[in-house]
């Protein structure tokens, strides 16, 4: 063989082995995503689209079952809202404070600490949710139920909260020094300046993070798991509990059900629309990048 | 001829290291005044001190006095979004603000708030038309800053500088980035600013200063080794130093 050929060898082999690994995370999603929609086609056979999407009672385990995700949809969205408020402007504001505020030598201390609370695992957010804020939360308002969404929102919120500071101080910083200098010599103060000029600038950044940080709010399971508790309920009050669509699934895995029953398969039709609002959410924050990008 | 800013024993750190020495000289009204220098010799520091851009620099310390009017401009105490306002700078690179035209021009004023809102069109018109600008631009006023070529970038950057109404106009080495066409609007442009501000201008090109100002002051190692008027500057130097860097024996 000459060096040549081996050579060659050696690269197609190589790029037939990289071909390989991506297709199988490929044929992973598409795995995953076909058995969600089979499963949940084989659902709509026995539910009407119209009865879940319009009833408001989600009770798929009793006698007469009924299948309204009306609840878990409003569940879901009650905590990624409230959760925004917290992760949202708590997370903006630590990135201003951070990229425009901060010595290098509190930078260098407080990123790692915000970045940490990335790196606690969700169940003991949930825990600290149910043991600690409920307990804050019933303390002012009696009446609120042990498992309430308002409780677990806060926790999601605070988990979320460094993903949007991080990914949003990432965005401010990347805006060129020249622009903030042309600010201030413009007469500009601290404020005006990560106000007026470095947050726009960096808007398609922090606006992805945004959105990043609601679709993980979205998906986001044990802390609503433990803290919201399991009561599937269309209501916008958060001091009761409710039910998402992830907090059904987990309980529903957990719990002794015969595969391929109907409640089975509301397992995977849950599943299958909680697929489909994230993929939306994932498209808006796509339009909002590229909407506002700005290349220096 | 009046005297705009006095400079008066400048002594400026970066930390331990000196990047100017003791620096006298008298900034005159309604003058372009040129400052040359190889590179690092310590003339952009000099004009980041006149506006006091060097408090955005860790361990940068200046020392003795810049006055300006009334006001000492090194103090403490100076409120230095006020000054900034009085002496507005033009940087080496474009930096227009990812916005529209009208945005850039009218940063300022919407900043500080004291032009009153039906004043907004008229001061967009009459900055871009200083800045020479206007016309180019005038159909698309609504259009991001980053759709102009670089010239008409470093126009705009003079047009929103002169709407917060300076009375000096620092600019650092504005048309080193720009090809020689645009270089030559801005010179252009800097004879009719002459009329109303006070011009500092640092340039490496020392056609630029002999072309355009009506001082010169030569720079080495963070030394005022001469200032004068440009024509005696350029024609008779005084010092050996500035004789060899003008004529092109080093530098």
């Amino acid at each position: 063989m000459t060096k040549k050929k081996k050579r060659w060898l050696e690269e197609k082999s190589i790029e037939w082995v990289l071909i390989m690994v991506s297709v199988i995370s490929i044929l992973t999603t598409v795995g995953i995503v076909m058995t969600l929609f089979y499963e949940s086609y084989e659902f709509f056979t026995v539910v009407s689209i119209k009865e879940f999407f319009t009833t408001l009672r989600w009770a798929p385990v009793f006698d007469p079952p009924s299948f309204g995700v009306l609840p878990l949809l409003s569940g879901t969205f009650l905590i990624a809202f409230l959760s925004s408020f917290i992760s949202l402007p708590l997370g903006l504001g630590s990135a201003i404070y951070l990229s425009e505020f901060a010595s290098k030598k509190a930078r260098k201390i407080i990123k790692p600490i915000l970045e940490l609370l990335a790196g606690i695992p969700s169940i003991v957010y949930g825990f600290f949710a149910l043991t600690f804020i409920t307990p804050i939360i019933r303390s002012v308002l009696p009446d609120t139920s042990i498992y309430n969404a308002l409780s677990a929102s806060i926790a999601v919120g605070i988990m979320t909260l460094p993903m949007v500071a991080s990914l949003s101080e990432d965005a401010m910083m990347a805006v060129p020094d020249s622009i903030r200098q042309g600010a201030y010599a413009l007469g500009s103060t601290k404020l005006e300046v990560a106000i007026h000029v470095i947050v726009p600038a960096a808007f398609s950044g922090i606006g992805a993070s945004f959105m990043l940080a609601i679709s993980r709010a979205v998906g986001e399971t044990m802390i609503v798991a433990i803290a919201a508790g399991q009561t599937p309920t269309f209501t916008l009050n958060p001091l009761e509990s409710v039910q998402t669509m992830t907090g059904f699934m987990v309980n529903m895995a957990l719990g002794d059900i015969q595969q391929g029953s109907i409640e089975f398969k509301t397992v995977f039709v849950v599943g299958a629309l909680l697929f489909l609002v994230t993929l939306v959410m994932n498209f808006i924050a796509k339009f909002v990048i590229q909407k506002n990008r700005e290349v220096y | 001829m009046q005297t705009k800013i006095r400079v008066e024993n400048l002594n400026f750190y970066y930390g331990n290291f000196q990047a100017l020495k003791n620096i006298s000289m008298e900034i005159y009204e309604n003058k372009i005044t040129a400052l040359i220098g190889p590179s690092g010799c310590g003339k952009s520091t000099f004009i980041k001190s006149i506006n006091r851009m060097y408090d955005l620099i860790d361990g940068a310390v200046a020392k003795g006095s810049i006055s300006f009017d009334e006001i000492e401009i090194l103090d403490k105490n100076t409120d230095v979004v006020e000054l900034r306002k009085r002496i507005g700078m033009v940087f080496q690179k474009p930096n227009p603000f990812p916005k529209s035209i009208t945005e850039n021009v009218l940063y300022g004023v919407k900043r500080h708030g004291d032009v009153p809102k039906i004043e907004w069109l008229a001061l967009l018109e009459s900055s871009l038309k200083k800045a020479s600008l206007f016309s180019e631009v005038e159909h698309k006023l609504n259009q991001s800053a980053f759709s102009l070529s670089g010239g008409q970038q470093q126009r705009l950057c003079i047009a929103r500088t002169l709407a917060t109404k300076p009375e000096v106009l620092l600019m650092d080495e504005p048309t080193s980035a720009l090809d020689p066409i645009a270089t030559a609007k801005i010179e252009e442009l800097l004879e009719e600013l002459k009329k109303e501000y006070t011009v500092i201008i640092v340039t490496h090109s020392m056609q630029q200063a002999a072309r355009i100002s009506d001082y010169t002051g030569f720079f080495l190692n963070g030394e005022l080794i001469e200032f004068g008027l440009t024509k005696t500057l350029f024609s008779t130097p005084k010092d050996k130093r500035t004789e060899d860097y003008i004529t092109g024996r080093f530098g």
